[in-house]
Formats: structure tokens, C-alpha cells, sequence
């Protein structure tokens, strides 16, 4: 669809944009940076202290203002400058293409980028070992790596509801919620083990999934949203406020840590080091967790590909296009949408049951808004269905902040107390207008076909 | 239109025709309303096996609203629809979609994002895709645009091209009825000729049974073998094709302006 919009543009389009002039330009920075300027009167521009006496004094702060100003107006021409040329380039390009009457080709960065974020998945551990000396000194790496693994993981569960079926699911945490508190509950009351408690936690997380289900059915758009979105608070306020089950805002404690399949990752005597041989290092444990949640993910990924190739994924997508068609093709769009909520529940409870295993902690302040919100941005800015997308933006939403935190030259810029995590809303706001203005349908915007001349299996 | 399964489909629907005498779909006394609007006054319309027939009538008539009740939404609240005898009159759409019934509906709705051949795997969902290749084939024959744009996407597709994927969608579930609203609505007079004389085709080769609702009354009249018109809800008239053609009447209001 996107190529079908840019193939529309015609040549004095690109003529026109070649000549606007740079005086044009040099006026619209100008006017942006007017328009800074009224912003910053008001917010920037007097800084209030607590005087000698007891009223407030003001702190003009005028060169900050100009600063702010000049820096809008230098950044806005650079951007008209540079934007103007790369979109001119690719106007020609476009143009070129459809002269050539080629078929509509796809991009296919999957093809490198794929591959490539997968291999570097699955060797994560040793590259941080070898990076920073020992795979003691790597931890944070994989600590990192666990904690991204777990955000891609919830994003193509989410995927499955938003990205396939179309349904708008602003409470997808609750899900998450469900598993954690499953395993929580199942292995401190009842002593099960994770194994056991995996699938059980699944199993209810999917049975929430058709519980929220029901009553949605006949919903669409910003209805269904409001609704889900009330549904994971109210998971929320439960967990808070029945405290003889969940334990209140309180949380659950000493859940039973991971296993390396029953045998635990201790230092004596039957403990995985000694039963294989190695000498102990509580690294073992927090290698194993990564891998554990690489192969949750890659589930994940692999019965969602699977499921777009069989007739109920692809009623999912059909059905996120239009809900008559669908039905007078034959489609039950009743269990159509239950599936989608349901599978997207379980891969979610699956989630949840690893975050509380790895945590050995649980409380419902894990489980709030922000969270549905940073899975739901991870899905959208991925490009709502694409199953890379949702991993690099992962990757980018998550990591980011983590990132930048070991930046020492930002602390350098902004004082010593400097935390990029406190920052990360405002990244999320930065991360989306960008969206907005370069990628308005996610970073990976066109659709990957299911099926496909020649090539069946993908 | 050489391809084996045309044989067999010809076979099965001569057996088919000696099973019963009743029309193969039938509507009886159908009211339906939208809210309290009464949109069909107590329509009575008949489909036998084998036949095209072409209802008319001015916009708002209530020509889609008929074949919309006749899969089920909105449900009709007085009279019965009957399908190859069955009563399909309270079922929910999706179950009668399976009874090999096949809507191309109104403003085509079509895949936008799905290509052209997952388009037609849609439509061949209903009996799970059992003979996907070779209907995939068939409708390459029967509209070779098809063919050459079958990994294109829905949406970029020309009106044109969209109508004959709807068409087609609505085939590739092997339908003993093929309903079509407004297969012409939109497009080039060379483009629906194309498309009418597919529909004849299809009813002469194999036999199908088609119901088409169309404001193009003349070509309509022309392509069926008996047609009706509806006014404000309610079947006015009705006869062959070439009668109601000729009728003075239906001359005045849907053949203004000659023959196009
Ligand atoms: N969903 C709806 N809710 C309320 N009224 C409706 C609805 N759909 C159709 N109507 C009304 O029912 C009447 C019949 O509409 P219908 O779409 O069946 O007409 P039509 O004969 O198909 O017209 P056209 O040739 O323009 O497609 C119209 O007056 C229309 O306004
Ligand atoms: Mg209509």
C-alpha cells in the first residue's frame, strides 16, 4: 500500500521540490523558531527560588531561551536541507521503478537483519564473555539480553491480537500478570515445579484471554481498547486488594528459583556444577535463564509464522481487514477472535510464568499500565505484524535506555545524578513523533505474504 | 475452459438438478428492518437451479439489504429463506457461507493487504482449500488479469481487477449459488461486458446458478433469464429478462437514456 501511494507521485512533484529555495527554507526555520520562542517564555525563561524572604524570586534565564531558539532554528534547516535531498532521491527512484513496470517488489530486510539478530541471540552469552573477560563480568550484558528477550517475547504475543487480528488490547499486561502469579502461587503453594507450571500458567493466561474475550466480541477500535484497558487494571486491583490470595501490594516472596530441568543451580553436592563437572559459577543460572527465554521467544515466533500460514491465522488477518467479508466467506468471527485473544494470552502467560521464576519476586507493581503501553509501543512502532519489527523495536525501546545509561559522557552534559531510565517516557515520546514523521506505518510497514510463487515454505 | 474439474462440476450439477423441482434458493414473505425501519416488505423471490436472475431497482431499494438477509444480516424478522430445502432463515452467516452459497457483496471488500492469491485462498477456506490448485487455475483461465497479477496486492489493484477478484474469491468455494451485487458499479462499459460475459459463461459451461442485483438494468436484463424489480422495499414486478426489457414500465424508470 505504501508503494502504491509514492508510485502516485509524478515527476513535477520532484521538479518542484529540487528548486525550493533556500530562502523558503531559511523562513520556515525562522517560524519554528518562533514558535519556540512562545514556548519557552512561559516554561523556560524565569527560574523561581526561594528568596531572602518569604516570597519567590525570578531568575531571568534569557540566553537559554536564545539558545533553545538558535538551536530549533539550526536543527529544522539541517533538517529541511537533508530530508529534502534523501526524499527527492528516493521520489527519482520510485519513479525509475515504476517506469520499469516492475511487479511490485517487496523489501525484504529480513533477509541480512534477520539472521544477523538471530545470530547474534544465540551466542549472546559468549560475546559478552569474550567482550568484558569473564562471563562473570558479562552478566550485565546478559542481564540486558534477558530482560529485551522478555519485551520481544510479550510484543509477538501481542502481535498476534493487534498486529494479526486487529484488535486494539491496551491490557495485555494483565495476561502477563496471570502467568506470573501462576507460577508464584502453583510453586510456593503447592510445590510444582516450573516445568509443571509453565504450561498450567499458559493454560489460565489463555483462559483469561477468552474471559476478556467474551464480552469484547462485539467490539471494535477505541471500544475495545477502553474496555481491555479497564480489564488489566482490574487484574491490578485484584492482585492489590485480595490479599489473603496474592499477598497485596505486598507481592509474593521466595519463589522457587529456576532449575537446570530439577537439578538446581547450586554450589554443593547435586547441584548443576558438580553433576556436570564444572566448577560453580552462579552464572550458570542466569545463562540458563537467557537461553530459556531465547527458546520461549523463538516458540513464540515460530507458531506465529506457522499460524499465518494455516487457515486460522490467516482468518486473523482477514479479519483485521473486514469482519463482513470474513463472515460471508464462512469465517466464525466469534472463535476467530477468542483464538487470537487466547494465543496471545498464553504466549503472555508463558512470559509471565519466566519473570517471576527469574525474579523469585512478584507485586503488582510490575503489572501496570506503562508496561501494556511500552509492549503495545513496541508492536506499533514495529510495524503492526511484522515479527522482525516487533524485535528491533524492541530492541530500540528496551535497550535504548539501558544503553545510554552507561554513556559517560552524557553524565558529563547533564550532571552527575543524570538516569536515562527516568528519561524513558520522553524517549518513547521522541522515538514515536520520529515514527511519525519517517516510518507512519512502523518500521516494518509491508506485510510479508504467507504464501508466495514459487518459494512455499518461508 | 478445457480444465478436467469443469467436467466433474458438470456432473454434480446435473445430479443436483434431478434431485428436486423447488427452486434452489427461495425467499417467502421476508421482512426485514433496520431498527424500526422496514427496509424488505414481505419479498417473494425464487431462484431455480441453472438460472441467472437479476433483480433491479432505483438506488435505496433495498436490492442489497435482500441479499444481505439472505445470509443473515440482518436476520429477517417475518417470512422464510429456504437454501437446496434447507432453512436458512436463523442461521448465522458464516454457517450459511458453508452451505456452497457465494456472495461477491456490495463495494466488493476484498483483501486490501493480502495478495491476490491469498485473496482467493480466502475464498477457498470454506471447504478447506481441498481443491485450491486447481480453482486457482480455473480462475486464471476465466480471468487471465488475474493470473498476471496474482502475487499484487488487493488494494493496488484497479477497480476493475478488484471486481474480478471478488467475483473469483466468491468461486473458489465451488458455490451451487453465486450472488453478486453491483458487479458493474464503477467500471468501463468494456470491462463489465467482459465480466457479464464471464457470469454467462460459468452458467452455461458448468451450470451455476447465479442471483445478480445491479443497477445496470439493461445489461443485467440482458445477461438473465428472468429478473425482478424492487421499489421501496417491495418486489414490483417480475418476468424473463426480455419482458420486462420490453415492459414500458421498467423502460421509463431504469432504461432512460437508451441502450449503453
Ligand atoms: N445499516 C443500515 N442501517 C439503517 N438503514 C440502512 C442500513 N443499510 C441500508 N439502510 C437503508 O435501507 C434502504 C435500502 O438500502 P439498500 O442498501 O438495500 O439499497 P440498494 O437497493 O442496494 O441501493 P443501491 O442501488 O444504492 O445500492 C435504504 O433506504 C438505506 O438507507
Ligand atoms: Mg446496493
Amino acid at each position: 500500500m505504501a508503494q502504491g501511494s509514492t508510485i502516485g507521485r509524478v515527476a513535477p512533484t520532484v521538479a518542484a521540490r529540487r528548486t525550493s529555495a533556500l530562502p523558503e527554507m531559511v523562513k520556515d526555520a525562522a517560524l519554528f523558531a518562533l514558535v519556540t520562542l512562545g514556548l519557552a517564555i512561559p516554561v523556560v525563561a524565569y527560574r523561581t527560588d526561594l528568596g531572602q524572604g518569604t516570597g519567590l524570586e525570578l531568575t531571568g534565564r534569557w540566553g537559554l531561551v536564545a539558545g533553545l531558539c538558535a538551536a530549533v532554528f539550526v536543527l529544522r534547516l539541517a533538517q529541511r536541507l537533508v530530508l529534502g535531498e534523501v526524499s527527492r532521491r528516493r521520489d527519482i527512484r520510485t519513479l525509475a521503478e515504476a517506469d520499469s513496470k516492475a511487479p511490485a517488489r517487496l523489501a525484504r530486510p529480513g533477509r541480512i537483519i534477520g539472521p544477523l539478530t538471530l545470530g547474534i541471540a544465540l551466542t549472546l552469552p559468549l560475546l559478552a564473555a569474550f567482550g568484558s573477560g569473564s562471563l562473570s563480568e558479562g552478566r550485565y550484558w546478559i542481564d540486558l539480553g534477558i530482560l529485551i528477550l522478555t519485551y520481544v517475547m510479550l510484543g509477538w504475543g501481542l502481535n498476534i491480537v493487534v498486529g494479526l487480528a486487529g484488535l486494539l488490547d491496551l491490557g495485555y499486561v494483565a495476561f502477563y500478570a496471570v502467568g506470573a502469579y501462576s507460577y508464584a502461587l502453583l510453586s510456593t503453594v503447592f510445590g510444582l515445579s516450573f516445568w509443571i507450571c509453565l504450561p498450567l500458567a499458559g493454560l489460565f493466561a489463555a483462559a483469561f484471554g477468552v474471559l476478556l474475550g467474551f464480552p469484547v466480541l462485539r467490539l471494535r477500535g477505541d471500544y475495545l481498547a477502553i474496555v481491555t484497558l479497564a480489564f488489566g487494571e482490574i487484574i491490578r486491583l485484584v492482585l492489590i486488594n485480595w490479599v489473603d490470595f496474592s499477598g497485596g501490594s505486598a507481592g509474593l516472596s521466595s519463589i522457587p528459583r529456576a532449575s537446570f530441568f530439577g537439578i538446581p543451580f547450586t554450589a554443593g553436592e547435586g547441584g548443576f556444577a558438580s553433576t556436570f563437572g564444572l566448577t560453580f559459577n552462579p552464572m550458570h543460572r542466569v545463562v540458563f535463564l537467557y537461553y530459556l527465554i531465547l527458546v520461549l521467544a523463538l516458540i513464540t515466533n515460530l507458531v506465529t509464522l506457522r499460524m499465518r500460514r494455516l487457515p486460522l491465522g490467516r482468518a486473523w488477518e482477514a479479519l483485521r481487514e473486514d469482519e463482513i467479508a470474513c463472515r460471508s466467506l464462512g469465517i466464525d468471527t466469534t472463535m476467530t477472535k477468542l483464538t487470537a485473544f487466547a494465543l496471545g494470552a498464553m504466549f503472555a502467560g508463558f512470559a509471565g510464568s519466566f519473570f517471576a521464576v527469574r525474579q523469585g519476586f512478584v507485586s503488582p507493581e510490575s503489572f501496570n499500565f506503562l508496561e501494556s503501553a511500552i509492549i503495545l509501543a513496541i508492536v506499533v512502532l514495529g510495524g503492526m505484524g511484522s515479527q522482525l519489527g516487533v524485535a528491533v523495536a524492541a530492541i530500540a525501546m528496551v535497550g535504548a535506555p539501558e544503553l545510554l545509561r552507561n554513556l559517560g559522557f552524557l553524565k558529563a552534559v547533564f550532571g552527575e545524578g543524570f538516569d536515562p531510565n527516568e528519561y524513558r517516557l520522553l524517549l518513547f515520546g521522541l522515538a514515536m513523533v520520529a515514527m511519525m514523521v519517517w516510518r507512519p506505518r512502523g518500521l516494518i510497514s509491508e506485510r510479508t505474504p504467507s504464501v508466495r510463487l514459487g518459494a512455499r515454505a518461508r | 475452459m478445457s480444465v478436467a474439474g469443469i467436467n466433474v462440476l458438470v456432473d454434480e450439477t446435473r445430479a443436483r438438478m434431478a434431485e428436486a423441482d423447488k427452486p434452489l434458493l427461495s425467499v417467502r414473505g421476508v421482512s426485514a428492518y433496520y431498527g424500526s425501519i422496514r427496509a424488505l416488505k414481505a419479498v417473494d423471490i425464487d431462484v431455480n437451479e441453472g438460472e441467472i436472475v437479476a433483480l433491479i431497482g432505483a438506488n435505496g431499494a433495498g436490492k442489497s439489504t435482500l441479499m444481505m438477509t439472505i445470509f443473515g444480516q440482518p436476520q429477517a424478522r417475518e417470512g422464510t429463506i429456504t437454501f437446496a430445502g434447507q432453512d436458512i432463515t436463523r442461521l448465522p452467516t458464516h454457517e450459511i457461507a458453508r452451505l456452497n452459497l457465494a456472495q461477491s457483496p456490495e463495494g466488493r471488500r476484498i483483501f486490501s493487504r493480502m495478495t491476490v492469491r491469498e485473496n482467493l485462498q480466502m475464498g477457498a477456506a470454506v471447504n478447506g482449500g481441498k481443491h485450491f490448485a486447481e480453482d486457482l487455475e480455473r480462475m486464471c483461465v476465466l480471468f487471465p488479469r488475474l493470473k498476471e497479477r496474482i502475487d499484487q496486492r488487493g488494494g493496488t489493484m484497479s477497480g476493475g481487477e478488484q471486481q474480478m477478484l471478488a467475483i473469483a474469491r466468491a468461486l473458489m468455494s465451488r458455490p451451487r449459488l453465486l450472488m453478486l451485487d453491483e458487479p458493474s458499479l464503477g467500471l468501463a462499459p468494456l470491462v463489465v461486458k467482459q465480466i457479464f460475459s464471464t457470469v454467462r459463461e460459468l452458467n452455461r459451461t458448468e451450470g451455476l446458478t447465479v442471483f445478480i442485483v445491479e443497477q445496470n438494468a439493461y445489461h443485467a436484463l440482458k445477461l438473465a433469464h428472468r429478473g425482478y424489480v424492487m421499489v421501496t422495499g417491495a418486489v414490483t414486478m417480475s418476468g424473463t429478462g426480455q419482458a420486462l426489457l420490453d415492459d414500458p414500465q421498467v423502460k421509463a424508470a431504469y432504461l432512460e437514456g437508451g441502450q449503453h
